[in-house]
């Protein structure tokens, strides 16, 4: 029963993760960008929220609501300003830049707010848990596990049934001959990064409020991140939170082992489908 | 053949020739310095070195290869990893622990490369910092040499290193200076060794290879150009490089702990930002970069975080507005080469007067 109850928590940390790399995963779809800042603008997202709840009194969900119509501007300016200009056949600009902005974000945040650890409290939901299957389960995390769900039904449904997304998908395949048709791919990228900060917006949220966060911790999400839409397959969202969850339960099995295996299982099962399956498990853009 | 006498090829320009007589003066002051030159200039100098090969080295990679990885921090913390394991298991010297090093960093490449490969482009990138993060996290398990907390040489084998006591002697210090100047001797060396070996692969065969790969792949393969192979090449070669650095690094640093010298910020990112800066893609551009990073870090050492924030945003502001760096502004305003590698069809005087 051990063994069952260490497996669902490791599918709900899943949900985290996929959360973590759903905007990446989006963000790359559309524009071929990875964004090595991506695990910071998470911790940013996070110390925007605890801002807003230590200088107002909110509760973290109304504070996250406020952040994600900042985070959008921020993601917005970024790509529009400084991320389109790199954007071309060579990656080696964008990923310097956003490289640089990672090392800028996290200093900033260190300067501005300390190394001391923070946490977005948030009550009884915290502790609070329910009874299902004769286990024990959490409620903040069953709350991740379904808004990483709804995230990636909204994101699919954006995709696929609305007219930016089909700006979206036809930016993506060819953003020369979409310009023809009217679209502007710049505007159409600067949207796409600012869809990927609601979503890492609400990520920020559950992971200032699962757990204890710092300015350092940045990187390490976004490795979380990456692996998850790599053993997913780069273009299928529901494949990010198969990968987000086989990360998960990797690391809670191997915590479960040994404390101190917790991320390297972690990786140790990225790397073990990157050697069976170098495309990832549901590959859906060919790159 | 009547063309070959009426042409022939150069790379040497009359600025590489006097470059060239520079830096052997330079050397030899170098190579004499610790005779008058103070702990402070010798540590320091030591510093620019060692970062001076590992950019050298991510430029291969990056700049020539191709190749962006955010992860060559692995090399450096596996060949201190294994000198460490040389002197600590093996009771080897330090100094021929260097070369264990290089050998373990080239070992742990080739799997890593193997996994590596299979990525492509900026997945590539973060691929390489999943696997350094890896063998951070196996390192830290080698309870041996200290596991999570790290552990110092052995006070004997640092006091006995080789040649140490013939410096004490000869310059009159104690043992810790001592070790300083034989280690910042070992830097030159490798410096040295490392701007004429790519120099040198840059002019071969092999280099012009390598520049086609790295201008079009498609186009270099359709002339027969072994991509993959320069590619295996220029990752091998880096790795070993990074892997010899390392360990000297740590023979001078004494201590090791796995989060240090697996560090993505001292080992990747400021390396990064020395090529950036400096100029990617030219052997000049390090140089002068290192040059940068240095006086900025002994301006804001007092400053702390601010330090990085600056470095970084000069970093994103050199990328967005001067992506050849400060060297390729420099070469474009003069067309100044100091370690020129272009290759340029010359007349021959006698057929010019021929015409």
């Amino acid at each position: 029963m051990i063994w069952v109850d260490t497996i669902i928590q490791g599918v709900l940390l899943g949900g985290l993760y996929a959360l973590f790399a759903a905007g990446l995963s989006l963000v790359f779809g559309i524009m071929r960008l990875v964004n090595l800042a991506h695990g910071d603008l998470i911790v940013f997202a996070a110390y925007l929220i605890l801002l807003l709840v230590s200088l107002l009194g909110l509760s973290p969900f109304v504070a996250a609501v406020i952040a994600a119509p900042i985070m959008f501007g921020v993601g917005w300016a970024l790509q529009r300003h400084v991320l389109n200009r790199v954007l071309g056949p060579d990656i080696l600009p964008p990923l310097l830049v956003t490289f640089g902005l990672s090392v800028v974000l996290q200093n900033a945040l260190l300067e501005g707010f300390s190394a001391d650890s923070q946490r977005l409290s948030s009550g009884e939901i915290t502790t609070a848990s329910v009874q299902m299957l004769g286990l024990n389960l959490g409620v903040l995390p069953l709350l991740t596990f379904a808004s990483a769900i709804l995230v990636i039904v909204g994101l699919n449904q954006l995709f696929y049934r609305t007219e930016l997304g089909r700006a979206f998908r036809a930016t993506s395949d060819d953003a020369v001959t979409a310009g023809l048709m009217g679209i502007r791919p710049e505007r159409i990228f600067a949207t796409a990064t600012a869809i990927a900060m609601l979503v890492v917006t609400l990520a920020a949220l559950y992971l200032g409020m699962r757990a204890n966060f710092d300015p350092n911790i940045g990187p390490a999400r976004l490795i979380y991140a990456f692996e998850a839409v790599i053993i997913g397959g780069l273009g299928s969202l529901w494949g990010t939170l198969a990968g987000g969850i086989i990360i998960g339960v990797a690391q809670t099995v191997g915590a479960a082992i040994n404390p101190e295996w917790q991320i390297l299982a972690g990786h140790l099962a990225f790397l073990i489908v990157l050697l069976i399956k170098p495309r990832g498990l549901f590959p859906r853009a060919v790159d | 053949m009547s063309e070959t006498s009426l042409y022939r090829v150069q790379t040497q320009t009359r600025a590489s020739y006097s470059a060239g007589a520079v830096c052997i003066a330079l050397i030899i002051v170098f190579i004499l310095l610790p005779a008058f030159a103070g702990r402070g200039l010798i540590q320091d100098l030591f510093f620019i070195f060692t970062m001076l090969v590992l950019a050298q080295f991510w430029n291969l990679l990056a700049g020539y290869g191709g190749l962006v990885s955010v992860g060559q921090q692995a090399f450096v913390g596996m060949g201190a990893y294994a000198m460490f394991g040389g002197v600590i298991l093996w009771g080897m010297d330090p100094v021929p622990a260097i070369l264990l090093g290089g050998v373990a960093a080239l070992i742990v490449a080739i799997p890593t490369a193997f996994f590596a490969f299979r990525l492509q482009g900026a997945y590539f990138a973060i691929g390489t910092w999943v696997i350094a993060e890896v063998m951070r996290l196996l390192v830290a398990q080698w309870k041996v040499l200290g596991g999570g907390t790290g552990t110092s040489l052995p006070r004997t084998a640092t006091r006995e290193m080789w040649a140490t006591e013939w410096i004490q002697t000869t310059f009159d210090v104690r043992s810790a200076a001592a070790r300083d100047i034989l280690t910042y001797w070992l830097a030159l060396a490798l410096v040295i060794m490392t701007i004429a070996g790519i120099y040198w692969l840059l002019r071969t065969k092999r280099g012009l290879a390598l520049a086609a790969v790295r201008d079009n792949v498609e186009a270099a393969k359709s002339v027969g150009v072994d991509a993959v192979r320069m590619k295996w090449l220029v990752y091998l070669v880096s790795a070993a490089g990074t892997g010899l650095t390392g360990a000297l690094i740590y023979v001078q640093k004494v201590r090791i702990s796995p989060d240090a010298a697996f560090s993505v910020t001292d080992w990747t990112a400021y390396v990064i930002f020395i090529v950036v800066i400096g100029g990617i893609g030219t052997i000049e551009g390090p140089i002068l970069g290192v040059l940068i990073f240095f006086i900025l870090q002994s301006l804001l050492a007092d400053y702390g975080s601010w330090y990085l924030m600056v470095l970084g945003l000069i970093g994103i502001a050199v990328m967005l507005f001067a992506p050849r760096g400060l060297w390729g502004l420099i070469s474009e305003k003069t067309g100044l080469q100091l370690f020129p590698v272009r290759r340029r069809l010359v007349v021959n005087a006698q057929s010019k007067t021929e015409d």
